[in-house]
């Protein structure tokens, strides 16, 4: 016996439609702290730090960082057919799902149960993004120097509401150079 | 739906898309100038409540523009929102995580991609941090979001525990 760890999993196509899928219903605040859950703690398909620099990737490129991951997970695991397949079915069910809440909520919105739940769901939900974050941090052990970049990121978008765009192209920089001189010091 | 929104939908969306760095909610405000300066196809608060309503709905938090295209061209208008919106900057990931396989390993890659990774989790509870500001209207919205936290940071037991509990929690005490 050794105590290395398993070997991790390789998903099939299936797989991919059927997790993908999955993160998408269940992706309540957004999809990435679920995608997160999904692969790395319950699928095992990447390492936390594989998903962040994914994501990372993800939100330098246009458009929702989100799909952005999506497609390069798909594509790392199946190429083309990957990369089609998780972001479809990523948007499919929750796409489905909108359009019957839009006739739904025409009718009911105004109901306060709805609302309550609503309002409940959404604070814990609040939670549930943060709390992925502080998990992400404590597992990636980020050097000093690249934990002061992801505050900086947190305090321009999360306080000062400092438009994306300029708090990902301005940081990115600073978070390269960090990354330069803890990989060079190796 | 007509000819003219459809392509409307088309060009109004996908080139937003193309400057949409940093998450498609990112380009909050550009969507808002098409909607409703623009094109005047819904008033402030109806932007709001379908902002609103998406944010509630699980999925890609980019599923809004779907509502708008609902709104002016039913289902239809509600796919070719969607796909003006994703079609384009997906063609560009795909591309780029081409390139990505090809030059794996690489030491300037894997510089960019650890220097990034901080940026992506400080946006991560940065998007927590708002949504805590705009569901917390009173100590108990508070409660939840920070018992939620912990249950999730401190915890491997699935979050969907914490999301029935505030739903309950909705009903019981909101």
């Amino acid at each position: 016996m050794t105590d290395e760890p398993p070997p991790r999993p390789v998903p099939t196509l299936l797989d991919l439609f059927l997790t993908y899928g999955k993160i998408g219903l269940i992706g309540f605040g957004g999809i990435n702290a679920w995608a997160r859950r999904v692969l790395v703690e319950e699928k095992r398909w990447l390492t936390d730090q594989e998903y962040a620099e994914t994501l990372g990737l993800g939100q330098v490129l246009p458009g929702p960082n989100a799909l952005n991951a999506s497609i390069m997970v798909g594509d790392r695991f199946h190429g083309a057919a990957g990369a089609i397949v998780a972001p479809g079915a990523m948007f499919g069910g929750p796409l489905i799902l909108l359009a019957g809440l839009a006739m739904f909520y025409d009718a009911y919105g105004e109901v306060p149960v709805v609302k309550a739940v609503l309002a409940g769901i959404a604070a814990a939900a609040a939670g549930m993004v943060i709390g992925t974050a502080a998990k992400m941090t404590q597992k990636i052990r980020p050097p000093p120097s690249l934990l002061a970049v992801g505050l900086c990121a947190l305090v321009a978008a999360g306080l000062f509401r400092v438009p994306l765009p300029y708090v990902v192209l301005g940081l990115a920089p600073f978070g390269i150079l960090a990354a330069y001189r803890v990989l060079r010091a190796k | 739906m007509t000819a003219t929104i459809f392509w409307q939908l088309v060009f109004g969306f996908g080139a937003i898309s193309l400057v949409s760095v940093g998450g498609g909610i990112a380009v909050l405000p550009e969507m808002h100038r098409l909607v409703v300066d623009v094109h005047g196809w819904m008033t402030d608060a109806d932007f709001a409540q379908r902002f609103a309503l998406a944010q509630a709905a699980p999925g890609p938090n980019i599923l809004v523009v779907g509502l708008f295209g609902w709104h002016v061209g039913g289902v239809l208008g509600m796919l070719t929102a969607v796909l003006a919106m994703t079609l384009p900057t997906s063609m560009l990931a795909f591309g780029f995580s081409r390139l990505r396989t090809r030059l794996a390993g690489r030491f300037w890659l894997r510089v960019v991609e650890r220097g990034l990774v901080p940026i992506a989790v400080g946006l991560i509870a940065a998007s927590g941090l708002i949504l805590a500001q705009g569901t917390a209207t009173g100590w108990m919205p508070a409660l939840v979001t920070a018992a939620s936290t912990l249950f999730v940071w401190r915890t491997d037991f699935s979050p969907l525990w914490v999301l029935v509990a505030g739903a309950l929690l909705g009903i019981a005490l909101f």
